[in-house]
């Protein structure tokens, strides 16, 4: 069996983590019991928590918009898929993602591995230190966009990849590339404090990233079978539900309102107000530029390009949200929803990408972070403490800002896509990236999980009711070692 | 006139179909079925517990043509459902009584070709 060396290892690693003495709590309880516990630091906690299951909620979103554009019988691994990750994601970001993410260094963090023997968190994480919600709930919300960026990579593998290779690269993912390239963008790296780009809540550091994986994975994988036919034009395989889409898509938007709004990390300044209503504005300007853009090419209202033009325009505020002016939002969103179609339309020549990934949160993952350079507000700028003072090129008629978020892009596109391709590659070259042509015909659920999504759809009804060693039946081969073999009776 | 029935997998039935509309029979009718034969079934396990699916899917294939024309079919679909492995189905060839055209009432051989451009047609 193929995975059980990967079930030894996830069990063993767990095994290495019950060693490691309980990390240290903050010290609240110590203070509340003393009577000095500031009420700031509830109201700022309750704040940051409330938004770090917003975000979490987002997974929903993506295993639904991803189950949506999926055929019927690759429905049920996307499940299994959201689960397997976020679990991941939370024990490496909770043992070493966080330390490397939020820890002081211009390189990479070296504060609170195990989240313990951190000291004074408003010093060991200083970047963080506008706000003082506690140090659990700075990382609850922090592990959620790990979660998150690591959600977006797999957009571009649906219904070929192995599942094993999820849990590989999420180890990877979660404890390296991510951390490491985000802390440069905002966890206080070099980018954000020595060149001073600008990126909010993570058009960058948590879309662009996830893009670029998705990019340096669909390279190696390669399209689904039958997308391109043999003269090589991309045919429609259509998802099997598109209200399934839509639920992801609203539960998306829902989940940024934390996403964006939430990286205030506190309350009391009530900017967390300001940018709930820029995403908003954004998001509405979105749908309706790429609805028109889609009709422009398409002649239809298509519904897909309408969801993926709200995801676009979502991703490209989520960096300038706190450093622009409301009126910029419907621009920038706009904007997104008008190249987020054309990039779908133009990638979907040469390369599978199921659900848009690439586009949604890739390419509009870079222009909101340009759009910082354009539209950063110089009172927004001074209140974050990153980039020009003076504000983007609107206000400053300077392209300073506008080349540290270009510098920013280039920089953490090529260390992402150069380790992650590096992964998959080890990943193709011993375990495999793609299931059997095979496996692929008969769907992830059977071949993967040994179970269907829809049942109904693929049993028939006589036999679902579980005669299955009906006697006189044929004598065919069952147990656990054939399951979900495809293999045949022997002639 | 004769009908041929035939059961294949679902990925050869494009190739198929590209083939006889090029060998100009553009008319045929498909039914997602499921049947079984010596192809072994699929075990779905869930929360545990076990059913085996001896009921795999297929497309069932049917189309009429004129006596002398079966044979071309029967090879077009022959060259392309097989892959050599158990579970490519089956052909069956049968005999056809009369054909009738809804539309204009037409019967026999010709109204199993499609007119080559129906603007041509006469007018009924």
């Amino acid at each position: 069996m193929r995975r059980s060396w990967l079930a030894r290892g996830v069990m063993l690693t767990l095994l290495a983590m019950l060693v490691i003495p309980g990390a240290a709590l903050a010290d609240t309880l110590e203070a509340a019991n003393n009577g000095v516990l500031q009420e700031s630091v509830a109201i700022n906690s309750i704040w940051v928590v409330l938004a770090a299951i917003l975000v979490i909620f987002m997974q929903a979103g993506f295993a639904f918009l991803e189950i949506g554009f999926s055929r019927g019988k690759n429905v049920g691994t996307v499940i299994a898929k959201v689960l397997t990750n976020l679990s991941i994601a939370a024990l490496m970001y909770w043992s070493i993602g966080f330390a490397f993410a939020f820890g002081n260094g211009e390189i990479i963090g070296t504060d609170g591995f195990f989240l313990r023997d951190y000291g004074d968190p408003q010093e060991a994480f200083a970047v963080m230190g506008l706000s003082d919600a506690t140090v659990e709930a700075k990382w609850l919300f922090q592990f959620a966009f790990c979660a998150v960026s690591l959600a977006i990579v797999w957009g571009t593998t649906l219904e070929r990849i192995k599942f094993g290779v999820y849990i590989i690269y999420a180890v990877v993912f979660a404890g390296f590339i991510y951390p490491i390239a985000s802390h440069w963008v905002f966890g206080g790296g070099w980018l954000q404090s020595n060149i001073g780009m600008q990126d909010f809540a993570g058009s960058t550091a948590v879309h662009l990233i996830g893009a670029t994986g998705a990019l340096a994975v669909l390279l190696q994988l390669g399209a689904r079978k039958g997308k391109y036919g043999s003269d090589g034009r991309p045919r429609a395989i259509p998802g099997h539900n598109m209200p399934l889409f839509g639920l992801g898509v609203f539960i998306l938007l829902i989940g940024w309102f934390g996403f964006n709004a939430g990286s205030t990390l506190g309350a009391l300044d009530g900017r967390f107000t300001e940018v709930a209503m820029v995403t908003m504005l954004a998001a509405g300007a979105g749908v309706l530029t790429s609805i028109v853009t889609a009709a422009y090419k398409t002649k239809s209202i298509d519904i897909g390009m309408a969801g993926n033009g709200m995801i676009g325009a979502l991703v490209a505020i989520t960096a300038p949200s706190g450093y622009v002016e409301a009126w910029t939002a419907p621009i920038i969103g706009g904007i997104a929803g008008i190249i987020v179609p054309l990039s779908i339309y133009a990638i979907d020549k040469k390369l599978d990408d199921p659900v848009g990934a690439l586009s949604a949160h890739g390419v509009a993952g870079i222009w909101g972070t340009l759009a910082c350079g354009l539209f950063t507000h110089p009172r927004l700028a001074q209140y974050n403490g990153f980039g020009d003072p003076e504000g983007g090129l609107f206000y400053s008629g300077s392209f300073a800002q506008l080349g540290y978020q270009a510098l920013g892009i280039v920089v953490v596109f090529a260390f992402v896509f150069v380790l992650s391709y590096g992964t998959f590659w080890a990943i193709r070259k011993t375990y495999g990236l793609r299931v059997s042509e095979d496996e692929e015909e008969a769907g992830l659920d059977i071949v993967e999980h040994g179970m269907y999504g829809y049942p109904e759809q693929f049993i028939p009804a006589p036999e679902l009711i579980g005669y299955a060693n009906a006697p006189g039946s044929r004598d065919i081969p069952t147990g656990a070692k054939s399951a979900s073999s495809t293999r045949e009776v022997p002639a | 006139m004769k009908k041929v029935e035939a059961f294949i997998r679902h990925e050869a039935f494009e190739p198929i179909r590209t083939e006889l509309l090029g060998l100009g029979f553009p008319s045929l009718t498909i039914s997602e079925v499921k049947g079984s034969g010596r192809q072994k079934g699929i075990t779905e396990r869930y929360r545990g517990a076990e059913l085996t699916n001896y009921l795999r899917p297929k497309v069932k294939l049917e189309c009429v043509v004129a006596s002398r024309d079966v044979q071309t079919v029967v090879d077009t679909i022959l060259k392309h459902a097989r892959t050599g492995s158990i579970g490519d189905g089956k052909v069956f060839v049968m005999p056809v009584e009369e054909a009738y055209r809804i539309r204009t009432g037409e019967s026999g051989e010709e109204t199993l070709q499609a007119h080559p451009d129906p603007a041509a047609a006469p007018a009924a």
